[in-house]
């Protein structure tokens, strides 16, 4: 109960300045709305190479680009960073709260803030003719493995938020590893369109194994044991990544 | 490098106990181990008889702090950052509501209380990080620096709080400064702290009372350092002077009589005063007699170093 209780305060923290702004969801989603917009009309031909499988561009970029909202989680670590700077993180870490509650909390915030945008990200893309096959159920496994996604990345920045303590180098951080993940998967291109060797790196990329869990839940022949199996790896990353992030209070305290 | 150097002190139940010293000192490496926010790489420290390294999740719910950098959350309200507190501590329901409220009110917060906090002043911010370190009624209350930033008003009326709060909550309460004047006031007893170690520790009046007599301070009209210890090297009674430029300083037996005498030595040796006061002993004598050097100059030798 108390783990819960904890988490849920820390999560209502973050919720709360978030809804104090209200210009963060309109900010959040110009990327999303960008490149489902401006690739699906950039990118519109794709669908006409032989071998890409059929449907428009866009019904094919749309999973993706949910998939790819996720990865904005990585960002969270700033507000970590921030609480540190400011004394509030160490106010909470000379009070009870479970250790686990600071990372969740803020993990909780990161994935509702991203169900909210991927929803207005479908809706646009069912505006501009992309189907999802396999209704609402489709759209909820969609969303949900693109929030394990966005879980796993707001832990992994939390724990090297409270490792580096360091704006700057939480920032590298971030475009040096999600640009590269982006395009080391299938959110943009067909998995037979690519190389090789990006076909190799993509088997072992968590964002690809959401973009295609995500994609087969929307797609037309919905492939239940593909999603499954990667919607576990998914979940067990996370439990790493919890993890991590959890311990590395630890070392800030020694290091304090 | 070591911040802190055997540095050892035992406080009593229920009391306000000072830590005074420069910054740099160590105080703050003091409070971050007894608040299980560091660790020490060796040692042993135990705050309410629990050991701060093998029980630090019961030490945690027997402390509140109030630290040096305000532990507000500046983006919610003065009454959200108290329940918030509140519910970390399992206090819930009707017994966390009233609790709220009663801090509120007690440190007048209550017609702020629906603000977020980034719009208070400097020092509303800080009582309500007192009220903050005080919801859960802690057996034990941290409270570093303060007053460091508040302007002299806020100050004293924080430093009132602080003395009604000890007395209304039946705390015991560490308080670290590099106030002289605050340690004066708040602290039932204190260590001084220099170099990560204690050098004295009493109540204010046994550590003044040590040093017998007054201080006599002496304005020149200019500078002069050689010949005013020579001036008064014919006044008796005279001891631990120093001359810093123009500020003279020495410790009497007795300060009415000697300041004719100390006038009379540097006239005739060609010096003429500005000024001349005589003081009771002060805190900052008694840190000059045992750190070897006065509060100012060691604060003005670790402003680089400090954080």
């Amino acid at each position: 109960m108390t783990p819960l209780r904890h988490t849920w305060q820390v999560a209502l923290r973050y919720i709360r300045a978030l809804l104090r702004q209200p210009a963060w969801v309109g900010i959040s989603l110009t990327q999303p709305v960008i490149w489902l917009l401006l690739f699906g009309a950039l990118f519109k031909r794709t669908a006409d190479i032989p071998g890409f499988g059929g449907d428009s561009y866009i019904e094919f970029l749309a999973p993706g680009v949910v998939v790819m909202l996720a990865l904005s989680s990585a960002w969270i670590g700033m507000g970590f960073i921030e609480d540190i700077n400011r004394g509030t993180m160490d106010r909470l870490l000379v009070s009870p709260i479970w250790r686990g509650a600071l990372n969740l909390g803020s993990v909780a915030q990161s994935v509702l803030s991203l169900v909210v945008q991927s929803l207005i990200v479908i809706g646009l893309a069912l505006a501009v003719g992309a189907r999802f096959h396999n209704g609402i159920v489709g759209v909820a496994v969609l969303i949900g493995v693109a929030a394990l996604l966005g879980a796993i990345f707001a832990s992994l920045s939390n724990g090297i938020a409270v490792l580096t303590r360091q704006r700057e180098t939480l920032i590298g951080i971030i475009t040096m590893v999600t640009l590269p993940l982006t395009f080391l998967s299938t959110a943009l291109m067909q998995q037979s369109r690519l190389p090789g060797w990006v076909q190799w790196v993509a088997s072992l990329n968590p964002v690809n194994w959401a973009a295609e869990a995500g994609r087969s839940a929307a797609g037309a022949n919905a492939d239940w044991g593909l999603i499954a199996t990667r919607a576990g790896f998914l979940a067990l990353l996370l439990l790493a990544s919890a993890a991590f992030a959890t311990r590395a209070f630890n070392i800030y305290q020694r290091s304090t | 490098m070591t911040a802190l150097d055997g540095l050892s002190f035992a406080v009593d139940a229920g009391m306000i106990f000072g830590l005074l010293g420069p910054n740099g000192a160590g105080k703050s490496t003091t409070v971050k181990i007894l608040t299980t926010l560091s660790r020490a790489d060796s040692g042993a420290a135990r705050v309410a008889g629990l050991d701060v390294v093998r029980d630090a999740e019961r030490v945690r719910r027997s402390i509140g702090v109030v630290g040096q950098r305000p532990g507000l959350d500046p983006d919610a309200t003065g009454r959200e950052n108290l329940e918030m507190q509140a519910e970390i501590y399992g206090l819930v329901g009707g017994a966390r509501r009233e609790r709220v409220e009663q801090l509120l009110d007690r440190l007048g917060l209550a017609d702020a209380a629906g603000r977020l906090a980034k719009t208070y002043s400097g020092g509303m911010q800080r009582r309500l990080d007192v009220a903050i370190g005080l919801v859960h009624r802690p057996q034990v209350l941290f409270l570093d620096e303060p007053t460091t930033g508040l302007d002299p008003e806020a100050r004293v009326e924080l430093w009132r709080e602080i003395e009604r709060l000890a007395g209304e909550e039946e705390m015991t309460i560490l308080l670290t400064t590099h106030y002289l004047e605050e340690a004066d006031r708040l602290a039932g007893r204190l260590a001084i702290v220099d170099h990560g170690r204690v050098v004295a520790e009493g109540t204010p009046d046994e550590l003044k009372s040590e040093l017998r007599g007054d201080t006599v301070e002496v304005e020149l009209v200019e500078s002069a350092n050689g010949d005013a210890t020579a001036a008064l090297s014919r006044v008796s009674a005279i001891s631990e002077l120093t001359v810093d430029g123009r500020l003279v300083r020495a410790r009497v037996p007795d300060g009415a009589a000697a300041i004719p005498l100390v006038i009379t030595a540097f006239e005739r040796g060609g010096m003429r005063v500005a000024s001349a006061t005589v003081a009771r002993p002060s805190l900052d004598d008694v840190y000059l007699r045992h750190a070897g050097r006065s509060f100012q100059q060691a604060e003005t030798g670790t402003k680089e170093v400090s954080a």
